[in-house]
């Protein structure tokens, strides 16, 4: 065993100090030390998305990162992005879509697409895109493809990608 | 995972001189690092993260009219910078035709060059792997493989070099800008980067111990019309089974100039100029583009085999309607008056 480190980072708006051993991943960090266990484990390998989280604002696989590299980095899980009774609008979206089954890939994908929301607000553009200059046509086809890093075991694509036009649609450009 | 000590480097000199001892290994965006940590692949006792390092994550106009990528900048970073976008489009739409959002959003320049093959024998210890353990064999060959190199291979080891990025940087003749410890970094294009993997494929790069990728220099825009069509076992999120970056000017029916690099074939981005000197002053045709994909595939051996009957793999094919296919797609996008700027989706 090495010393423990000492990593200070906000998570879901809250300062938390976690002493962990440099092997400590992310993820594993909020499930384990700080019971947020809503980011999920599916293949602690990159592949699925299902740890989804956002890192300064953007998202990221926390099953792939290691706790020590984010000192002073502001970490927002699922957890911090709306409750039971507060939904966020991505959130009130999957309701209302029906955009799962089991929900264990749900979290990382609501996390996912928000942020991904954010990048056509930037006018990223994605491997879908005609063009790489201008505005973002939010089609069925770049929702899909700018979600590709969320794999879903049960196969709620279809509502997956109509709950996130839904929220585009609503709140515009 | 086993134990190891981390230092997060201050600034350049403290990274190279800590990284230079045996058993350490830089980490940036850690998402191939990590994962063969996991998996008891790579074993490092001590990772120096650069993450925190100044100045390494801008892009910059050097003075004859290129750019200069810091390692630091990200995957997602470097797809959507507007002067990428406008005048090196095939450096974006690989980018975009790699990985997903999340990992894009963590991967780094430099990281994304140095990434580890995706050779599934590699990723698992049981198997014998001359690159993981040199001497032991490689289980790859003879056996069903896709993601597996056709060209620079020995009978040592077949792997490719997974990347979509690095082949856009191959096409448009990037120049790696390195740090070294206790004496001054050095300028390599990718092919003096990356080793062949003869008989020590352990050793994938020239990279001394202690020396860091700084950034990726580009040359000014070449202009043309860009392509990078990218074939896959899935429409996204999948690693190329055969990819091609193409830059090619088309003026009144003739090939001004034209280049063309591969991926997932070879360890390595690919060229060769002999392929593309074969373009230069013709008219695009069936004939010339067989020519050019015939030269550059002239020496390909697919040392796979598909199912247990031995069947020959499928690559070599695939590779030659591939460098095809692209060529048409930059000839009719040319035609088409779109230009340099299009770098539509292939
Ligand atoms: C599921 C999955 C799918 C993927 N699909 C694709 C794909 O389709 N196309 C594609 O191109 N990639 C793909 N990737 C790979 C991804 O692009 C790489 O993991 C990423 O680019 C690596 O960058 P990093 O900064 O995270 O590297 P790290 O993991 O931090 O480092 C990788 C290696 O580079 C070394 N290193 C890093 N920076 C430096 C430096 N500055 N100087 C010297 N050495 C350095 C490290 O020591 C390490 O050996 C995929 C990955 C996953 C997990
Ligand atoms: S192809 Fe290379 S990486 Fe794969 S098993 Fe053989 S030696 Fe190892
Ligand atoms: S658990 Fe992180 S991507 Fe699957
Ligand atoms: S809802 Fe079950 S995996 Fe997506």
């Amino acid at each position: 065993m090495q010393t423990p480190l000492k990593t200070t980072l906000s998570i879901n708006g809250t300062r938390h100090e976690i002493e962990g051993d440099a092997r400590l991943t992310l993820l594993d960090a909020l499930r384990d030390h700080l019971g947020l266990t809503g980011s999920k484990k599916g293949c602690d390998h990159g592949q699925c998305g299902a740890c989804t989280v956002l890192l300064n604002g953007r998202r990221v696989n926390s099953c792939l990162t290691l706790l020590c590299m984010h000192d002073g980095d502001e970490v927002t899980t699922i957890e911090g992005l709306g409750t039971p009774d507060t939904p966020s609008d991505l959130q009130r979206a999957f309701v209302d879509r029906d955009g799962m089954q089991c929900g264990y890939c749900t979290p990382g994908q609501i996390c996912s697409a928000t942020a991904m929301i954010e990048e056509i607000r930037q006018g990223w553009p994605s491997h879908a895109s005609e063009g790489l200059e201008g505005e973002v046509a939010p089609t069925p086809a770049e929702i899909a493809e700018r979600m590709s890093g969320n794999l879903c075991r049960c196969g709620c694509y279809p509502n997956i990608v109509d709950a996130i036009a839904d929220v585009i649609a609503e709140e515009g450009p | 995972m086993n134990p190891f000590a981390y230092h997060r480097a201050r600034d350049e000199q403290d990274a190279t001189a800590t990284a230079a001892d045996d058993g350490t290994s830089f980490v940036a965006g850690a998402t191939n690092l990590v994962d063969l940590m996991k998996l008891g692949v790579k074993t490092p006792g001590r990772l120096v993260d650069i993450t925190r390092i100044e100045g390494l994550d801008r892009i910059e106009r050097t003075d004859d009219g290129g750019l200069r990528i810091g390692t630091l900048v990200t995957n997602s970073d470097l797809a959507a910078d507007p002067v990428v976008r406008r005048d090196y489009p095939v450096l974006s739409r690989a980018i975009l035709a790699g990985a997903s959002g999340q990992l894009r959003n963590k991967a780094t320049t430099g990281g994304n060059l140095l990434q580890h093959p995706r050779c599934p024998y590699f990723q698992d210890l049981a198997m014998p792997c001359n690159m993981r353990e040199p001497g032991s064999g490689c289980a790859a060959q003879g056996g069903p493989m896709r993601l597996h190199a056709i060209l620079g291979t020995s009978a040592a080891c077949i792997a490719a070099h997974p990347g979509d990025m690095g082949v856009a940087m191959g096409v448009l003749d990037a120049a790696v800008e390195t740090a070294r410890p206790g004496q001054e970094g050095r300028s390599l294009s990718l092919e003096e980067l990356y080793r062949l993997p003869g008989e020590r494929p352990d050793i994938r790069t020239v990279l001394e111990p202690g020396e860091m990728i700084r950034a990726v220099v580009l040359p000014p825009p070449p202009g043309g019309t860009h392509v990078y069509r990218k074939v896959r076992d899935r429409a996204s999120y999948a690693f190329a089974l055969v990819s091609t970056a193409v830059v090619l000017r088309l003026e009144d029916g003739y090939i001004q100039a034209g280049r063309i690099a591969l991926g997932g074939v070879a360890p390595r981005p690919w060229r060769n100029p002999h392929a593309e000197e074969a373009m230069t002053g013709e008219p695009p045709s069936e004939a010339l583009f067989d020519r050019v994909a015939n030269i550059l595939l002239a020496e390909a051996v697919d040392r796979s085999a598909l199912g247990r009957d031995g069947a020959p793999g499928f690559k070599i094919d695939l590779a030659r309607r591939t460098i095809r296919a692209a060529l048409w797609q930059a000839v009719e996008r040319s035609e088409g008056g779109a230009g340099k700027t299009a770098g539509e989706a292939a």
